[in-house]
């Protein structure tokens, strides 16, 4: 168990600037997450971290120890690979072993602590198997086997889920989120799903482009998301995001309008002057229908609606086009063209300044 | 499958036809004439019928026999023994010429002898160059197929690294397989020369002129050497392909875990390499052990199977007896004993490396 501190971290192939400058404090125990669609440099950035990538500038610690230019057997890190990369020839115990066979542990210790860990992971049975008679998820259970064994410091997971179907992801995030409790490890576990990283984190670390796009606890990011970026990549279904004017600026935020969208004042700290151009985002779990025109402040015309069972995503079509998102928790009687309003309680309303560009 | 094969696959079958045709034209029909030619006594040109013989070629080729010589004594019992004290043997031929009392050595002569004692053994052969033959296409193999299977697997080791220029070594090592085998032992045969060979040069060069010049293909007891050696030389790049297509077939994410466990290059070559190249050595084995049990264009070219049958071979004693003696039957019972050879060590070595499970 440690600390870990990123400080400024870059990485460059050649001209291609990969990761850009990433400032990342994770504590004792935290299970991070990080987060971002594909080809960001979630990957790069934790191989960076393994030791795996050499570091092209910045600080990298753990333990409070500098380790840009240690070796990854002395960082005290343990890799899960999203390919499993388990050895085809081992059996599940010699795979589970590997490490310890490495760092040419006696046969008795080696015993216990494959064991212990085969125990942990709950696949006693399966220790003679050889990988090809395994599923894919004990396959990447015996991947996760072979980091707890060495009791490493830190443990670092890319995408370890993604090739396994729905629901043994489900099954199998559960037991990485249990892991980290039982063994109070530091972790660092890269995905591109949001859920996974929603329902693991400690600490989630949005990036894009080699950048830190926001850190936070989950539900921080989830109510505060800190730009339209992390606004449309966490929470699901995604935010709505309508494009609104300034009509005036009040002492606890703005009064925006746009199109289908009666003049309301959104409490906020985003800078803003009358007639500048905003991004309104609401949850759609946060607007309520009404067949009353009168009642909401925003309009639509309902597109079509999905029942999920659990809730009810009701496509809503604005005037101008664009497309809003309502989740209802029950089963609501909304048929395909009913003209609706949409009531949501300002205060759970942001407002973010458009992207450049 | 088998049905579709045969049935809706005419056009695939005419396709087929003209490489089939051919193979079973110069293949499979000479394989099975040289069967039926060795049970004859068929001539290249001969004005005689040909008469079906059974076994006698095979007989003519393999018969051996073991003679006990003991010392001639006087008539008080005691061994006659010459100038230098060594005592008198009879001569081998008192046995093979016509001897009433051994009908089966008639015929034979000697191929080696030992001492035991005071008594002497002689081991005679019906056909004792093609002994020698034998002996040599044996050493051939058993040193050529492992020095040449090790270098290559070296060399593919060495050249399976990112670095610039490395694609020159690769053409380099590759070089002599692409140019006649004929070429090269033309060249080699310059090189091995006795008076002014570039080899004598060089050794003698390096050892400041303390080397005496060898007549290495002129000399029984260097010819095999020096064929041996250049055969390795000439063909280790094929074979290097070979590894170096095995050793890209492992993943590299096997690399990087025993990477992050400090694997050292041993630990790495023997856990993750080595288990990962098992087919690919197989194949290699395999291949290496029929190409040099084939052995021709080198002793043809560089010394004709001499000095005093130094590096008469398997099938250069095929292709003399059955061209240059015009003894086609005899050429194709040395060649069936060959196939059966080859053929029972393919099985072996099959055997030997079997999945194991
Ligand atoms: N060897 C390399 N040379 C040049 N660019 C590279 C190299 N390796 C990776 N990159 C670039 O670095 C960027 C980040 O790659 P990385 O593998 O970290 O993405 P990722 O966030 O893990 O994506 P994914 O979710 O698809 O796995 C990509 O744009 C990629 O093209
Ligand atoms: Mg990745």
């Amino acid at each position: 168990m440690a600390t870990l501190s990123l400080k400024n971290l870059k990485k460059s192939y050649g001209e291609a600037h990969v990761i850009k400058g990433v400032d990342i404090e994770v504590e004792d125990g935290e299970f991070v997450v990080f987060v971002g669609p594909s080809g960001c440099g979630k990957s790069t950035l934790l191989r960076m971290i393994a030791g795996l990538e050499d570091i092209s500038g910045g600080d990298l610690e753990i333990g409070g120890r500098r380790v840009n230019d240690v070796a990854p057997k002395e960082r005290g890190i343990a890799m899960v690979f999203q390919s499993y990369a388990i050895f085809p020839h081992m059996t599940v115990r010699e795979n589970i072993g590997f490490g310890l066979t490495i760092a040419r542990v006696k046969k008795d210790e080696w015993n216990e602590r494959v064991n212990e860990a085969a125990r942990i992971l709950q696949m006693e049975h399966l220790l003679d198997r050889r990988p090809s008679q395994l599923s894919g998820g004990q396959r990447q259970r015996v991947a996760i086997g072979r980091a707890i064994v060495r009791k490493p410091q830190v443990f670092l997971f890319d995408e370890p889920l993604s090739n396994l179907d729905a629901a043994l992801r489900m099954d199998m995030r559960m037991e990485i989120g249990k892991l980290h409790k039982q063994l109070d490890a530091t972790m660092i576990y890269v995905t591109h799903d949001q859920v996974e990283a929603m329902t693991l984190a400690d600490k989630i670390v949005v990036l894009k482009d080699g950048k830190v796009m926001q850190i936070g606890a989950p539900m921080d990011l989830y109510h505060e998301p800190a730009n339209l970026f992390v606004a449309r990549f966490i929470g699901s279904p995604a935010m709505n995001l309508i494009d609104v004017t300034v009509r005036e600026t009040t002492a606890r935020g703005h009064v925006v309008e746009a199109a289908s969208l009666d003049p309301v004042e959104i409490p906020t700290a985003t800078p803003g002057r009358a007639g500048d151009r905003l991004v309104l985002g609401i949850r759609p779990q946060y607007l309520t229908p009404s067949h009353d025109a009168a009642t909401g402040k925003l309009h639509g015309k309902v597109a079509f609606t999905e029942r999920l069972g659990t809730e009810t995503i009701l496509d809503i079509a604005r005037a101008d086009g664009s497309k809003l998102v309502a989740a209802l928790p029950e089963d609501a009687l909304f048929s395909t063209d009913d003209e609706i309003s949409l009531t949501f309680d300002p205060a759970r309303a942001r407002l973010f300044l458009p992207e450049a560009g | 499958m088998a049905s579709k094969l045969t049935r809706s696959n005419r056009a695939g079958w005419a396709f087929a036809l003209p490489g089939f045709g051919l193979i079973a034209l110069f293949i499979i029909v000479p394989f099975f004439f040289a069967f039926g030619l060795s049970l004859t006594n068929q001539r290249l040109i001969s004005p005689n019928p040909t008469a079906f013989v059974g076994l006698a070629n095979y007989r003519d080729l393999l018969g051996l026999g073991v003679i006990t010589l003991e010392p001639e004594r006087d008539a008080g019992g005691q061994i006659l023994r010459g100038a230098d004290g060594t005592p008198d043997y009879p001569r081998v031929r008192n046995f093979t010429r016509n001897n009433p009392d051994h009908p089966r050595l008639d015929g034979m002569r000697e191929w080696f002898r030992w001492q035991s004692g005071d008594t002497q053994k002689v081991v005679v052969a019906k056909d004792v160059v093609f002994m020698k033959a034998l002996v040599n296409t044996f050493t051939f193999v058993l040193i050529v197929a492992p020095l040449q299977a090790g270098l290559a697997l070296l060399l593919a080791l060495l050249i399976n690294q990112r670095l610039r220029g490395i694609n020159v070594f690769r053409t380099i090592y590759f070089m002599p397989v692409v140019v006649s085998i004929v070429v090269v032992s033309l060249l080699w045969r310059f090189i091995y020369s006795g008076d002014n060979g570039l080899l004598n040069n060089i050794l003698s060069v390096l050892s400041f002129g303390l080397f005496r010049p060898v007549d290495w293909l002129g000399n029984p007891s260097t010819a095999l050497g020096a064929i041996i050696a250049m055969s390795i030389w000439q063909a280790v790049g094929f074979h290097m392909v070979i590894w170096l297509s095995g050793l890209q077939t492992i993943s590299p994410t096997l690399y990087e875990a025993a990477r992050i466990e400090g694997s050292s290059p041993w630990q790495t070559f023997r856990h993750v390499t080595w288990p990962g190249l098992r087919n690919t050595a197989v194949l290699i084995l395999i291949v290496i052990t029929m190409q040099a049990f084939a052995i021709f264009a080198q002793v043809d070219v560089m010394t004709n199977g001499g000095p005093r049958d130094a590096t008469q071979t398997l099938v250069f004693q095929a292709v003399q007896r059955g061209y240059g003696k015009q003894d086609i039957s005899g050429g194709s019972a040395i060649s069936v004993i060959l196939f059966l050879i080859v053929l029972s060590i393919s099985l072996v070595q099959r055997w030997l490396t079997r999945e194991k499970n």
